[in-house]
């Protein structure tokens, strides 16, 4: 038995989610394998080579495979598919492009979003947004995954050897192409994985009022979220927003400043660990799952808050 | 260009649902069934897409119950102008889904498939990839903009940080994200029209496809319960509690 995890980087830089989704192939039991795929990505494989528990990374290397086209990306999955009894991605926006396409390949069906593994054909997946939990058991030869980073303790960055084995490139399908993009620029810790988030919700008012939190997310070395509300009214960028449809996260302490507390919000960040709400009104259901509670006007708490601190 | 949609019957999004106590599902009697909402984004698009004249046919589809009539019924009040539901009552799961609407593509020959990110009930994320593997057309998932000219379709995607852009040739799989567009209101004299439209229903059987589900269910259950928290006087006691309590600061 062993598993293959699909490395999520931009061609310089490992992203941290790869670091949870090894841990969730060690709890599998059996060797864990880091496919790279990319251009010019020889950095990002030494660095998949250097995480705790891989035993072996496999490197495809060339410039169709550079911006992760999910048909040129799950043909290079498929190349070496039939060595592994799971395929790991991790529930990124490119993780979840992918996984499905080589799941119907391998005409196996592909589990989302793990929270848990019992055992090397049984997981945990939230549904419903979030309000249930179930485990479910896979028959399938090939146990496609993708693991909500959240769910798991990152690997060490540091510590493993594992040898790093070139892989020819599959070829460009020619389906698609890639045209641009177009990438926030933040100095802030990266949403999914910080340590401190501090969010907004319509209560802001503006994107103006938005810069309130600045001050606060400085202080605490915070990353700045959003409820949907606050982003479709054009307060806060798309790729802030927090909840079933946009970004998962469970950091150590959660500050929901003007948001009431949707379901669909909560379950974006029910499982941080601390959770704090600042909103005016006392019945917002936000305060139904806050540790600890302020009842009172954002405009004067928060900039009071990020005072005391 | 024919625009085929595929539509889920889902639990409505405002209903916060309850698991069994025998712990084999949630309870879905007697709730609120919807559209699901990226479903009627994909819908919103395609009537779009055929108002501006980039499209000359939109066929709604659903895999489902009897009810999921309903959903079709809706879709053509959006704007849809045919609706197709393949009526079993098995357990659907997104493989078989993908297969169903192989199925009806390979008859139907769409040009575009415009499918939700998501249901928000399985929240899978995972139908319309696997249909695009399944026919091995290309895919833009998560669109937040759709532009069809020329034999491709250019497609801007809401990925982790930003926004990307990805140029595909037709025919092409599309999923939509929450700013695509807002739908429309469905209108009274519209939804007196839809009850007019052609609807066709065909069977798994009728399209070659076991729907039977790969992954067994073992168990629902609830999530975990936050313990209750506590509502603070001021600034001061809230830091000193973040600090002294909770020691997260």
């Amino acid at each position: 038995m062993t598993t293959l995890v699909i490395a999520e980087h931009d061609n310089a830089q490992l992203k941290g989610a790869t670091l949870n989704t090894i841990a969730a192939a060690a709890k599998l039991g059996g060797d864990v394998h880091v496919l790279v795929a990319g251009s010019n990505a020889k950095a990002v494989a030494e660095q998949a080579a250097a995480a705790a528990g891989v035993a072996k990374v496999l490197l495809a290397d060339a410039p169709q495979l550079a911006d992760g086209l999910a048909e040129n990306l799950a043909a290079q999955v498929l190349a070496v598919a039939s060595n592994y009894s799971h395929i790991l991605f991790p529930a990124t926006a490119s993780g979840k492009n992918v996984a499905p396409r080589v799941a119907a390949k391998l005409d196996v069906a592909q589990i989302s979003d793990i929270i848990g593994v019992e055992s090397a054909d049984t997981f945990q997946r939230p549904i419903y947004a979030g309000n249930a939990i179930a485990t479910v058991q896979s028959g399938d030869a090939v146990k496609v995954i993708t693991v909500r980073t959240t769910g798991f303790d990152a690997v060490a960055a540091t510590g493993g050897s594992a040898a790093v084995e070139a892989l020819e490139a599959v070829a460009d399908s020619g389906l698609s192409s890639f045209v641009g993009r177009e990438v926030a620029k933040s100095d802030r810790p990266e949403l999914a994985g910080a340590r401190v988030v501090v969010s907004g919700g319509r209560g802001l008012g503006s994107a103006e009022n938005f810069k309130i939190l600045d001050p606060l997310a400085d202080k605490l070395g915070a990353a700045l979220g959003a409820s949907r509300a606050a982003v479709d009214a054009g307060y806060a960028p798309n790729d802030w927003q927090v909840g079933q449809t946009g970004k998962i996260v469970a950091p150590q302490l959660y500050v929901a400043v003007g948001i009431s507390g949707a379901i669909q919000h909560l379950a974006g960040m029910k499982d941080s660990k601390v959770i704090v709400a600042i909103n005016k009104d006392a019945e917002a259901p936000i305060f139904g799952v806050a540790d600890y509670g302020l009842v009172g006007d954002l405009f004067q708490v928060v900039p009071e808050l990020a005072n005391a601190l | 260009m024919k625009v085929l949609v595929p539509v889920k019957r889902v639990v409505d999004y405002n209903v916060k649902v309850r698991v069994k106590s025998d712990q084999t599902g949630v309870d879905i009697a007697n709730v609120k069934m919807s559209m699901n909402p990226f479903d009627e984004i994909a819908v919103e698009e395609a009537t779009r897409l055929k108002e501006k004249g980039g499209a000359t046919e939109v066929v709604a589809v659903s895999c489902g119950v009897a009810q999921c009539q309903e959903t079709l019924r809706t879709a053509m009040a959006i704007g849809a102008d045919r609706g197709i539901l393949v009526q079993t009552d098995a357990e659907l799961q997104p493989l078989a889904v993908a297969k169903l609407l192989k199925g009806l593509v390979d008859k139907e020959q769409p040009q575009l498939v415009i499918l939700g990110k998501q249901a928000i009930d399985d929240d899978a994320n995972q139908t319309g990839q696997m249909l695009a593997a399944l026919l091995d057309w290309p895919q833009a998932t998560f669109a937040s903009k759709v532009e069809v000219a020329d034999g491709n379709v250019t497609v801007t995607r809401e990925v982790d940080g930003g926004l990307e852009t990805v140029k595909l040739k037709l025919p092409a799989i599309v999923t939509t994200d929450l700013r695509l567009n807002e739908p429309r209101y469905v209108t009274l004299p519209n939804i007196m029209k839809a009850k007019k439209k052609q609807l066709d229903t065909v069977t798994p059987q009728d399209l070659g496809v076991d729907p039977a589900p790969r992954l067994k269910t073992l168990k629902v259950s609830e999530p975990p319960a936050r313990k209750a928290g506590i509502k603070v006087e001021d600034v001061a006691t809230l830091v000193d509690k973040l600090k002294n309590e909770a020691k997260v600061l």
